[in-house]
């Protein structure tokens, strides 16, 4: 399985060098990858229909519990097949629909990448790395949103998704190490032996509401929805595989997920059934208004992820029954229309659903599809969603005591997602075909034959649900935890309350159509109301961060580097000043000290004198001059206290640095006289305030007993172990050789460093290039 | 003298943070070796300071016999006066391309990269 | 800088300089010195020479341009490092010595080499900082 998901990263590292290749007429080939993958994963049905579990465990960190365990249950069945299968058709797609774009080799790259991390989530048994995928597919995906990437609008969507996004990611680490810290495991199969122990810690709510956070931010739960609208500025492609089957979804599998570890409590239950029936509602209600084809896609999208929380808030086992159906009728229709939106877009240029008509008499094949996905998305017999939406309406019936409150909102729900499904999948071919249609052609068959599978599917499943029945949503549903009884899935309930429910969505869903005409006016009505949104909060928030870090950044860096320093060196004093003094003792244990020579008062003297010296001279020669005999006189110092070789080493250093002084001062400027005695007599307080700090600091550690068992090893064993007898060389050059090796290494970079700045010029050509100006 | 070598560490660092203060470029450079020069005797001053006992074995005894000074500092230091020389010359033509780039010694006036808007 | 007394001198200090630097390199291991010190004095006697006849003749003297001293310094103390595991199956860096003490220098093993290493590319460095300096000044 690892060899699964790597198979994606793989094909995008290879695309690095074989871009060129790929990008002609064999781009149709990498399709081969999902279609491998798919065909991978399939041969696992009758395995996991019989209930088997295939897992796989490689070590990765055990020091800290992260390891690569994957596990292939019925639930990541369902969705592996998804990822892969819908991803071979966009695969294919994409190469018609972007043929011959400047970038695809980079587009396929990261679909590859998105594809195998959106495996590794659906796989992993580890929470730790089923994070580290999670976080893949944020940043691919920002990638993929944000790939039109000239266009201003592309770029900020993409910033916004990934902002919201990788919010959601840090909730879900967060979330995912206190849950693993109570449990005592990451492994999330671990982990259902330790319910109760879950559900009875104090984190429990912490937990979950990171989860949660995590899940809706990825799943476009309001209040976070507003990135997923705005993610559709990305090309078609992307937006069937991120909002159909995926990315979304994936906040949603991480629900399913944790349903048996972390559900079926009160918190668990109706936070998910309240969020989701807002988010249902809400953006069911919005696609009233939009005439964007991609836009009522998009609201449709969040609706239908609403729905499915909803259903997981629900929590029974219809309900987990509905949801998982429901995954898979949502990701045909979907992903079918947003296909035939996307050929539509391609041919006709626009995605306007006033000015769209009649186009069935151009793009007959496309209409059909558009049309089976149309009859799925509003539910209507025999297509797979009127199952789906039977089982919805089964869930809410049968839930307790408010059961017809939420029928009544799921009911509200679907006759709008009916609405804005004729609207996409029917309007654009219905009527009279405008005049400048009228030259639209069919794109290349490998743009309709995709959408024409998916919608097929679509009814396929509704009129034989036996082919998934026992093959897939049975394990699903067994995967979450429900082991009751047999899964029967029909279409044909005989006459109930159910089809009474499923006939009044129909009818007042289809007189909706007929009555309500998209217009641009409600449109820009609607907008007006934007100011209140949460998309809107949310970017004033930014701009008033954004504000406030400029002023922030404007205040503390603005250029002046004598104002960094001193401010650091401000704080510094503070903090260590208000420490040292509530600390100090001030013991001077004068019998510890070494005595003093006259030789070392002589050596103190001319030290002090040429630091002075070099500090208030006016002439650059001279303190060059006092800084050579400062740096003899530490010379002399190192002499006494016993280091010959750092005495030899200052020496020679004290010459060089002097040569390369008197080289260079002559062709800088002479001194300036550039502030004023305020600002030097605050900056000579600052100043002696951080020496003294440091001297008495110096002192404290002075006073404290010393500790040198390694100074002991290395002269122990200096020449038992490295054969010398100079122990500061024999460290240099054994014991730490690989710091002096770095060393020597930091020193050659400083030295090409320094020849580069000096001989290195940028040619006239360069200059134009980088556009850099003289 | 520990005592007086603290004081003198503290005037390295203190007269070298007042280099770095400055507006000029060369006094900054200045400072920089100051402060440099200051911390290399701190960690000496730190590592305790033995007179007359230099940390190398003496002749044909593979241990040593008496007391030693610590070589561990001394081999820090030892590495950080070398490391300091390429730090300092790389600083130093830092500020000879700057000056020879923005015709100006004054630091206040080399701020136009460095500021956000 | 070309005063007669200087030139002169620095003729015959380069040599005797060159021959000091490596005797500081050697005893290393044993007194005070090695590969740093060694190193840098090099550098002084090169940098002497060139302020004595000039940048153009040190240049000449060399033969190769200084930078070169730093790979190849960088590779020999690499190598060093390496040589234990080929030869013993150590792990990196591991310190190993021939059988018999050379006399003057003492033991030679890795360590020596390493400083040799330590030796090439402080002159290296040295030279090719002040070298490239004086010539753009």
């Amino acid at each position: 399985m690892l060899a699964a998901i790597l198979l994606g990263f793989l094909f995008s590292g290879l695309l690095v060098f074989t871009g060129k290749f790929l990008k002609g007429r064999w781009a149709v080939l990498s399709a081969s990858i999902p279609f491998v993958l798919f065909v991978y994963f399939a041969q696992f049905i009758g395995r996991v229909s019989s209930g088997e579990i295939i897992s796989q465990h490689i070590v990765w960190v055990p020091s800290m519990g992260i390891d690569l365990r994957f596990v292939l249950d019925g639930i990541s069945l369902i969705f592996s097949l998804m990822i892969t299968g819908i991803g071979f058709l966009v695969f294919l797609y994409t190469s018609a629909y972007l043929k011959n774009h400047e970038y695809l080799d980079r587009f396929y790259g990261y679909l590859g990448i998105f594809m195998g991390a959106m495996l590794g989530i659906v796989l992993s048994d580890n929470v730790l790395s089923l994070f580290i995928f999670w976080e893949l597919t944020s940043i691919s995906s920002f990638f993929l949103i944000g790939f039109k990437n000239k266009e201003e609008s592309s770029r900020k969507s993409a910033v916004l998704a990934l902002a919201i996004t990788g919010f959601g990611g840090l909730f879900l680490l967060a979330g995912a190490l206190i849950l693993g810290s109570v449990a005592g495991t990451f492994t999330i199969s671990e982990m259902l032996s330790s319910k109760e122990l879950i559900a009875n810690s104090p984190h429990y709510i912490i937990i979950v509401a990171f989860i949660f956070i995590a899940a809706f931010t990825k799943s476009a739960q309001f209040p976070f929805h507003f990135w997923l609208p705005g993610a559709m500025k990305a090309p078609t492609p992307v937006s069937t595989y991120l909002h159909s089957a995926t990315m979304v979804k994936a906040g949603v599998y991480l629900l399913l997920r944790f349903t048996p570890v972390l559900g079926s409590t009160e918190f668990w239950n109706s936070t998910l059934i309240i969020v989701g029936s807002i988010t249902m509602l809400y953006a069911a209600m919005h696609t009233l208004f939009r005439t964007d084809l991609k836009g009522i896609l998009a609201y449709s999208t969040i609706s239908a992820l609403g729905i499915l929380v909803f259903l997981i808030g629900l929590g029974t086992k219809e309900a987990l029954l509905a949801a998982c159906v429901f995954i898979l009728v949502h990701a045909l229709y979907k992903a079918t229309l947003f296909l035939v939106t996307g050929i539509i877009d391609h041919e006709t240029g626009s995605r306007d659903i006033t000015m769209l008509s009649g186009l069935r008499k151009v793009l007959f094949p496309v209409a059909i599809a558009g049309f089976l996905a149309a009859i799925s998305f509003a539910g209507i017999p025999p297509s797979f969603g009127f199952l789906g939406k039977e089982l919805i309406y089964e869930s809410t019936l049968h839930y307790g005591n408010s059961a017809i409150l939420i029928t009544a909102l799921a009911i509200i729900t679907n006759i709008l997602l009916l609405y804005s499904g004729f609207l996409v999948g029917i309007k654009p071919f219905t009527g009279k075909l405008p005049e400048r249609f009228s030259k639209v052609h069919m794109p290349s068959f490998l743009m309709w034959i995709p959408p024409l599978i998916l919608a097929i599917l679509c009814i396929l499943f509704g009129i034989f649900p036996s082919i998934i029945q026992e093959s897939l949503i049975q394990p699903a549903v067994t995967s979450l935890g429900e082991n009751g009884g047999e899964v029967h899935l029909k279409l044909w309930h005989g006459f109930n309350t159910i089809l009474a429910l499923s006939a009044i969505t129909i009818g007042i869903g289809v007189l909706l159509y007929f009555l309500i005409k998209p217009n641009k006016k409600v449109e820009t009505a609607i907008k007006k109301l934007e100011f209140i949104s949460p998309k809107t909060m949310t970017e004033k928030f930014g701009n008033g961060f954004y504000y406030f870090s400029t002023l922030w950044t404007n205040y503390f860096q603005n250029g002046y580097l004598r104002h960094y320093v001193s401010t650091i060196i401000l704080f510094l004093v503070g903090v260590m000043g208000y420490t040292l003094l509530n600390n100090t003792r001030y013991r001077l244990v004068y019998s510890s000290f070494t005595a003093l020579t006259i030789y070392e008062v002589i050596t103190f003297v001319i030290m002090i004198a040429g630091i002075l010296y070099t500090v208030f001279t006016k002439s650059r020669l001279a303190a060059v001059a006092a800084l050579g005999i400062v740096g003899l006189t530490i010379s002399l110092i190192f002499v006494y206290y016993s280091a010959p070789d750092l005495a030899m080493t200052q020496f020679s250093i004290d010459t060089l640095t002097v040569i390369l002084f008197v080289l260079v001062l002559y062709r800088l400027p002479k001194y300036l006289n550039l502030s004023d005695i305020k600002t030097r007599i605050k900056d000579g307080v600052l100043s002696i305030a951080f020496g003294g700090l440091i001297s008495i600091l110096a002192l404290e550690v002075l006073a404290e007993p010393q500790g040198s068992e390694i100074s002991e090893f290395y002269a122990e064993n200096a020449y038992l172990l490295a054969k010398g007898k100079n122990v500061v060389n024999v460290i240099l050059v054994d014991f730490r050789g690989i710091d002096t090796f770095m060393e020597i290494t930091v020193l050659t970079i400083a030295a090409i460093g320094v020849f580069a700045l000096l001989k290195l010029r940028m040619t006239a050509k360069e200059r134009i290039t980088t556009g850099i100006k003289k | 003298m520990e005592f007086i070598l603290a004081i003198l560490i503290g005037i390295f660092y203190a007269s070298g943070l007042y280099m770095m203060l400055r507006r000029s470029l060369v006094k900054l450079i200045i400072g920089l070796i100051l402060i440099g020069n200051g911390a290399n005797l701190l960690i000496f001053l730190l590592g305790r300071i033995t007179k007359g006992l230099p940390p190398i074995i003496p002749g044909e005894s593979p241990v040593f016999l008496k007391a030693y000074a610590d070589p561990i500092p001394q081999a820090l230091i030892l590495t950080a006066i070398v490391i300091s020389f390429g730090l300092q010359s790389f600083a130093i033509v830092l500020v000879k391309r700057a000056y020879s780039v923005v015709k100006t010694d004054d630091l206040d006036q080399m701020n136009s990269t460095d500021q956000f808007s | 800088m070309k005063t007669i007394i200087l030139k002169t001198a620095s003729n015959y200090l380069l040599p005797l300089l060159m021959l000091f630097s490596f005797f500081i390199l050697l005893r290393g291991h044993y007194l005070p010195g090695g590969g740093f010190v060694g190193g840098l004095i090099a550098a002084i006697a090169f940098v002497l020479h060139a302020f004595a006849n000039g940048l153009e003749n040190t240049k000449h003297l060399i033969r190769i341009h200084p930078g070169f001293l730093m790979p190849v310094g960088l590779a020999l103390a690499f190598t060093s490092g390496l040589a234990p595991i080929f030869y013993a199956g150590l792990p990196f860096m591991t310190g190993i010595w021939f059988p018999e003490p050379l006399s003057v220098i003492g033991m030679v093993g890795s360590a020596l080499f390493f400083d040799i290493g330590v030796y090439l590319v402080v002159i290296g460095v040295s030279l090719t900082i002040i070298f490239t300096i004086t010539e753009s000044a």
